[in-house]
């Protein structure tokens, strides 16, 4: 694992998020851990103190970002990687079609996203340094019966990196796009999931990857499986148990 | 002004510290007020760097205000009849010899690379290759501008009691602005250059004693993987300032060919370095270089002109990047000339031991110096540089925390422009009750703490 000294992770109060922040400031990175829950960012911060440092943080508030990320910055003192990993997938009834879930998956999935890379991105951009690592899924892959805002969400975030990836290849600025499969999180604690991965286990391969640039799946069967799935016709995709 | 649009990664020369900060480059005295009610206004600290090349973080500080102040580098006035030359801090060791040689005079004190800037070698103090004859640079000032942190400029002059903080003082208290500095009056732009080998550390410093007495410059280099009987094993480098014509002054006579060794343009040798710079090659080339000089030139004299003798490290382009991408520190350190030899000879077996072999070792011998943050000694300095990777880093500071403790025992300093390793014990060892006198300084200078680095930080010169 490349070694970061100081990271932002946004999404730290749980799952992936908590896991990826733990790991870093386990390999002696500083870490400042952004989300909403007060209890959990302390409870989180008191096991390494001094390396995980709270941020409270509504991603939702895009305009407060400027100032969350300033604050984020000189609380690391300088910043090497970003981690955007807030996310949220609400159930949706199979009959369903509610605007004001779907804006809110929105709201932190990608608008949230794009207000905390931006930021990311500028300051990245100037320095000629920098990592930005956006958490995926494959879910984003294609659009499925059973959460249509949450795929578009991923789809969008995955689009966003990339261009994004474009635009800072010349200055040294690497940015990464995970895809993960099902994990065990508060996020899929309603549903039965069969081979989940546990988030600790995810955030190790990630941080393997955090400075290489690209979309990465985190098994190389997924790799291979989703190659397919990409390629096929939705005519046939649809009839899939997906 | 503003802080958006200024973020730049800044860098030590070592390669081994970086931190982003929001960088300036102002080119007059009201910039400079600008920049630190900006900081103010801010929340952020202000960091001060001339050309970054000091080797650790001497002139870094993460989401600092920087201050560049290589803009602010203007000749102000120039005495050929005295040798007395006013500049702005952000001249160049190789803007001043440029603008003086032609009149008959060098910088009295340089480094072995011409970029500093003037208020960077004061801010270090810093020293040459006659240190032991010349001492360091604040001892060739006439006077010194230095501005407070509230923007108010203090003339000091070598008596004033301030004098000895700014110089030497890392820039933590308070920015020198200008100098007025004497420069040294040559005979012609050569020098006469003098080479011996040496077999073993008798030798070194025997050889050394007797050319301190009337040589000008003096500098030997060392092979640390030599063992045993050859262990100190080196060439020395004596030099005189030569007679010689006018057209030795001239800048053209002084600049450094493009190629090495007529052929390989200078701008390639990087790559061949970097291909070579491991344990194993460096063991071989010190060895060879050691043969060579015990045939060629050994013993003889030839004449150099005063740049490639004083900027030998210049004639290769980026070579640091060879130490990529872990980059290098350099150690430095200071003995009393009683107890040097015992201390290098330990520094360099741990370093065997280990398997850490410094790549280069070069031997200078000082005076003592009358600041209050001073490295100079009646001694010697032994100057080593390390490669630094990833699986080698904790072990590399492990070793300099060792031959600290052995530097420390005999009465021995440190030099921060080199440093990336003291931690505040050793540094509160190096400088005993100077420590506080100096903080009492930067207090005046400086009295709500806005000047910081990361190397004040580290090393707790300043309180956080
Ligand atoms: C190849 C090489 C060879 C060298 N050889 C020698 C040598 O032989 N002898 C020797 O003594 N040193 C040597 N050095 C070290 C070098 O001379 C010092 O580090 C010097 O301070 C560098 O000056 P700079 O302008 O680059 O300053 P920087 O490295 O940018 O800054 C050095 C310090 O000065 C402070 N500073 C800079 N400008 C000001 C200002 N205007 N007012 C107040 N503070 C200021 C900074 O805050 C920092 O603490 C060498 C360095 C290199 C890279
Ligand atoms: N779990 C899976 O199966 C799976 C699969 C693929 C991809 N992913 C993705 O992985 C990422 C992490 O999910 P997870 O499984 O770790 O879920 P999780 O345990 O529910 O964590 C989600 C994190 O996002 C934060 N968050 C949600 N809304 C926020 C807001 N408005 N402002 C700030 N932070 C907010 C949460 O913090 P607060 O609630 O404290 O604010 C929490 O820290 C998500 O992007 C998710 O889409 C998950």
């Amino acid at each position: 694992m490349k070694r970061f000294e100081k990271a932002v992770v946004v999404g730290a109060s749980s799952g992936l998020g908590r896991a990826i922040a733990l790991q870093l400031a386990q390999a002696g990175s500083t870490v400042v851990a952004v989300a909403r829950r007060e209890d959990r960012l302390r409870e989180l911060a008191e096991t390494r103190p001094g390396r995980i440092l709270p941020l409270m943080h509504d991603v939702t508030r895009t305009e407060e970002v400027p100032r969350a990320f300033e604050d984020a910055c000189r609380m690391a003192a300088g910043l090497d990687l970003i981690v955007y990993s807030a996310g949220v997938m609400p159930p949706v009834g199979p009959t369903e079609f509610d605007t004001a879930k779907d804006l809110r998956i929105f709201a932190v999935n990608v608008l949230g996203a794009m207000a905390w890379l931006n930021q990311a991105a500028e300051r990245f951009q100037q320095a000629g340094h920098g990592a930005i690592v956006g958490i995926g899924s494959v879910a984003g892959d294609r659009g499925r019966r059973g959460q249509p805002a949450y795929n578009a969400s991923k789809a969008a975030l995955h689009a966003y990196l990339e261009a994004l990836r474009n635009r800072l290849h010349a200055r040294g600025v690497s940015v990464a796009t995970f895809k993960p499969g099902p994990m065990r999180t508060e996020m899929t604690a309603h549903l039965s999931l069969r081979n989940a991965m546990d988030p600790e286990v995810a955030a190790a391969k990630i941080l393997e990857k955090a400075h290489v640039s690209g979309e990465h799946y985190l098994s190389l069967g997924h790799r291979l499986a989703f190659a397919v799935l990409r390629n096929l016709p939705s005519s046939v995709f649809r009839r899939l148990p997906v | 002004m503003k802080v958006e649009g200024r973020l730049a990664r800044l860098c030590g020369f070592g390669m081994t510290a970086a931190a982003d900060a929001y960088l300036f480059q102002p080119t007059c005295e009201d910039d400079l007020r600008e920049l630190l009610r900006l900081a103010r206004r801010t929340g952020r600290k202000v960091l001060l760097r001339g050309a970054g090349r000091s080797y650790g973080d001497a002139a870094i500080l993460p989401e600092a205000i920087a201050i560049g102040l290589e803009r602010l580098n203007r000749i102000l006035s120039w005495d050929p009849s005295t040798g007395l030359l006013v500049a702005e801090a952000g001249v160049t060791i190789g803007d001043l010899w440029r603008f003086t040689l032609q009149d008959g005079w060098w910088p009295p004190v340089v480094s072995g690379t011409m970029y500093p800037t003037l208020g960077g070698a004061v801010a270090m103090n810093i020293h040459g290759k006659n240190a032991f004859r010349a001492g360091t640079i604040g001892e060739h000032l006439e006077w010194l501008d230095v501005m407070d942190t509230t923007g108010v400029v203090h003339r000091l002059e070598p008596s004033a009691a301030g004098f000895r903080a700014v110089v030497g003082g890392a820039g933590l208290a308070g920015i020198i602005v200008r100098a007025a500095l004497r420069m040294k009056r040559v005979p012609s732009g050569d020098l006469r250059v003098y080479a011996q080998a040496v077999d073993n550390w008798d030798q070194q410093f025997e050889v050394f004693e007797r050319f301190a007495h009337d040589a000008d410059y003096l500098v030997s280099w060392v092979d640390c993987f030599a063992r045993g009987r050859s262990a100190g094993r080196g060439l020395i480098h004596a030099a005189w300032y030569a007679e010689g014509s006018s057209a030795t002054l001239r800048t053209e006579h002084q600049d450094l060919p493009d190629t090495v060794l007529g052929l390989v343009p200078k701008s390639v040798v990087w790559r061949v370095l970097k291909l070579l710079n491991r344990r194993s090659a460096m063991r071989l080339l010190n060895a060879t270089k050691y043969r060579l000089g015990t045939v060629i030139g050994n013993g003889k004299t030839e004449h150099q002109s005063l740049v490639a003798f004083s900027f030998l490290l210049d004639y290769v382009p980026n070579w640091r990047w060879a130490y990529l991408p872990g980059g290098f520190i350099q150690y430095q350190s200071f003995v009393p000339k009683e107890t040097a030899r015992w201390v290098f000879e330990n520094q360099i077996a741990l370093q065997q031991e280990r398997r850490l072999e410094s790549f280069l070792g070069v031997l200078k011998r000082h005076r003592p110096d009358p600041c209050l943050i001073s490295h100079g000694v009646d001694g010697f300095s032994l100057a080593l540089d390390f490669k630094v990777t990833p699986s080698n880093r904790d072990r590399l500071w492990e070793l300099a925390h060792e031959m600290n403790e052995l530097v420390l025992e005999a009465g021995g300093r440190f030099y921060l422009a080199k440093d990336s390793t003291l931690r505040p014990e050793d540094l509160r060892r190096w400088l005993g009750p100077n420590l506080e006198e100096w903080r009492l300084w930067r207090r005046r200078f400086d009295p709500d703490g806005l000047l910081v680095s990361s190397l004040g930080l580290r090393t707790g010169l300043i309180e956080p």
